[in-house]
């Protein structure tokens, strides 16, 4: 309760903040909160929803499609010191590589549609998951692994009982470091060969329309995902993890 | 029951631990491990558990050579090998769900389905049922070790395995501990084997004490201590000049 009263006070702040900025600044590229409010009441009744939902599609289906395979994949390097040392230095070289450059590689390659955007959103969340879920089933205990094993556990059992559960939060700690970055980057990646999503109804908005409350209309939708989504997997957390 | 016939054991490129080395352990025993660090103590142990095998020689359990974990061989560790996610309940029925999840196929749960599934009266027999829906975080390194013991005897095991399942904790929960253990073991018919750098613990605990010097280790001297496990014992001089005879030959090496 405290938290959420904290939360608001502090939105409370930071739209005090705008409308001091938009009276100082007083150009029409800064309009007044009240302004984009009304603007965004008539926008949502008119295609906000369907950019939104596209967006949402895009980072929905990118971290389902990164989980179901990042995390197995992360499991099984992370039980195998072979295969580990085999990939490591691939995963090395290919983890801090900054994924929005291939942007428009993916999209020379995979063209219109909803598929680059995808698979730009997947190639950031699946590294982080793998990296996050292989470390993390790398860093069970030995005794604990030898003490399930003891009580009757063979290799399908101990990934059932132990490195299952235990790949669960490193999934939810990669979702929440990554998901700031993969809305960041679903922007940029709608920038280019669509007519749908926020990141496009943003620029469509700003720069051939001139629609400035229109454009922040976009940016505050586009905030609004960031955070759902964040606080999306902060619930998780605190539902899945509890014993943390 | 327990037949170690002449094993020899090393880790992969490292000098033998355990060179053409027998041991002999009756049904019903109770037998201390007792040996300076890195002697090869918890690694006899792991022998006998069927985690590690020998290059050469045979372990046999009832006549039969031991090729993987037993069913009926329960394992405590000195950090309890709990699951964190888990609460002590559902930590106490993870060898439970193990079998069911295998079903009685005679390896990895026993090849009869008489295994009762309800642990309550081992968390209410180990005094942890309060803290029963408490993580392994929230409860004491006591509560811990129990609910390890708890989860280890709702299996039935004929044969219970300690390696330093006390060495964390203060001397009154240790005591106690100890003396639960033994308790535990008149009741369900245990062979009990508690591996330890406690001289202490070695002396009240083993009816029967191995004690290992430096590997490799050949032969180890065999002490009986037949008193062993009563607590006026500990207060005894018996007990006073058995655990002074034990640091000697520790120290002797």
């Amino acid at each position: 309760m405290k938290r959420q009263l904290d939360l608001f006070l502090t939105l409370l702040v930071l739209i005090l903040i705008w409308q001091l900025s938009a009276w100082l600044v007083n150009r029409p590229i800064l309009p007044a909160p009240l302004t984009v409010w009304i603007a965004f009441l008539r926008e949502a009744r008119d295609d906000l929803p369907a950019h939104f939902a596209a967006s949402l599609w895009r980072v929905l289906a990118s971290t389902a499609l990164a989980i179901a395979t990042a995390a197995p994949a992360g499991l099984i390097l992370g039980q195998s010191k072979r295969l580990n040392s085999l990939f490591s230095p691939l995963i090395y070289l290919l983890y801090p590589i900054p994924k929005v450059v291939f942007v428009p590689l993916v999209l020379l390659f995979l063209g219109l549609g909803d598929a680059p955007k995808i698979l730009i959103i997947y190639l950031i969340l699946f590294f982080q998951i793998l990296v996050l879920v292989r470390d993390q089933a790398a860093a069970l205990r030995p005794e604990l692994l030898l003490s399930v094993r003891s009580l009757g556990a063979g290799r399908r059992a101990l990934f059932r009982f132990v490195y299952l559960p235990a790949s669960l939060p490193a999934i939810l700690t990669a979702l929440r470091q990554s998901v700031g970055t993969a809305v960041a980057v679903l922007y940029v990646a709608e920038l280019y060969a669509t007519q749908r999503g926020l990141g496009y109804y943003i620029y469509i908005n700003g720069s051939t329309f001139f629609d400035y409350p229109a454009m922040y209309v976009g940016i505050l939708a586009m905030s609004l995902l960031g955070v759902g989504l964040y606080s999306g997997v902060d619930y998780l957390e605190k539902r899945l993890c509890k014993w943390k | 029951m327990i037949e170690v016939e002449s094993i020899t054991f090393a880790y992969p490129s490292a000098k033998p631990i355990f060179m053409d080395f027998s041991w002999r352990i009756e049904r019903g025993e109770t037998w201390a491990v007792l040996g300076p660090s890195g002697c090869g103590k918890s690694t006899l142990l792991y022998l006998l558990a069927g985690l590690q095998f020998p290059q050469s020689g045979e372990i046999r359990i009832d006549g039969n050579p031991l090729t993987r974990p037993r069913p009926q061989t329960g394992l405590i560790l000195q950090d309890y090998g709990l699951l964190p996610w888990a609460t002590v309940r559902q930590n106490a029925e993870l060898g439970l769900k193990i079998r069911g999840f295998y079903g009685p196929d005679g390896t990895h749960a026993p090849s009869q389905i008489d295994w009762d599934n309800n642990v309550t009266p081992w968390l209410e027999r180990l005094g942890i049922e309060a803290v029963a829906d408490q993580y392994p975080s929230q409860i004491s390194g006591g509560q811990r070790q129990r609910t390890a013991i708890a989860r280890t005897l709702v299996l039935h095991p004929d044969l219970l395995l300690m390696d330093e399942p006390f060495s964390s904790l203060d001397a009154p929960t240790r005591e106690g501990l100890q003396a639960l253990i033994l308790q535990l073991q008149v009741e369900n018919h245990l062979t009990l084997v508690i591996v330890t750098h406690s001289i202490e613990e070695a002396a009240f605990m083993g009816k029967k004490i191995l004690l290992l010097t430096q590997p490799p280790i050949q032969q180890a001297t065999l002490i009986e201590n037949p008193e062993a496990g009563s607590e006026p014992y500990r207060r005894s001089e018996a007990y006073l000049i058995l655990c002074e005879s034990l640091r000697a030959a520790l120290e002797r090496g």
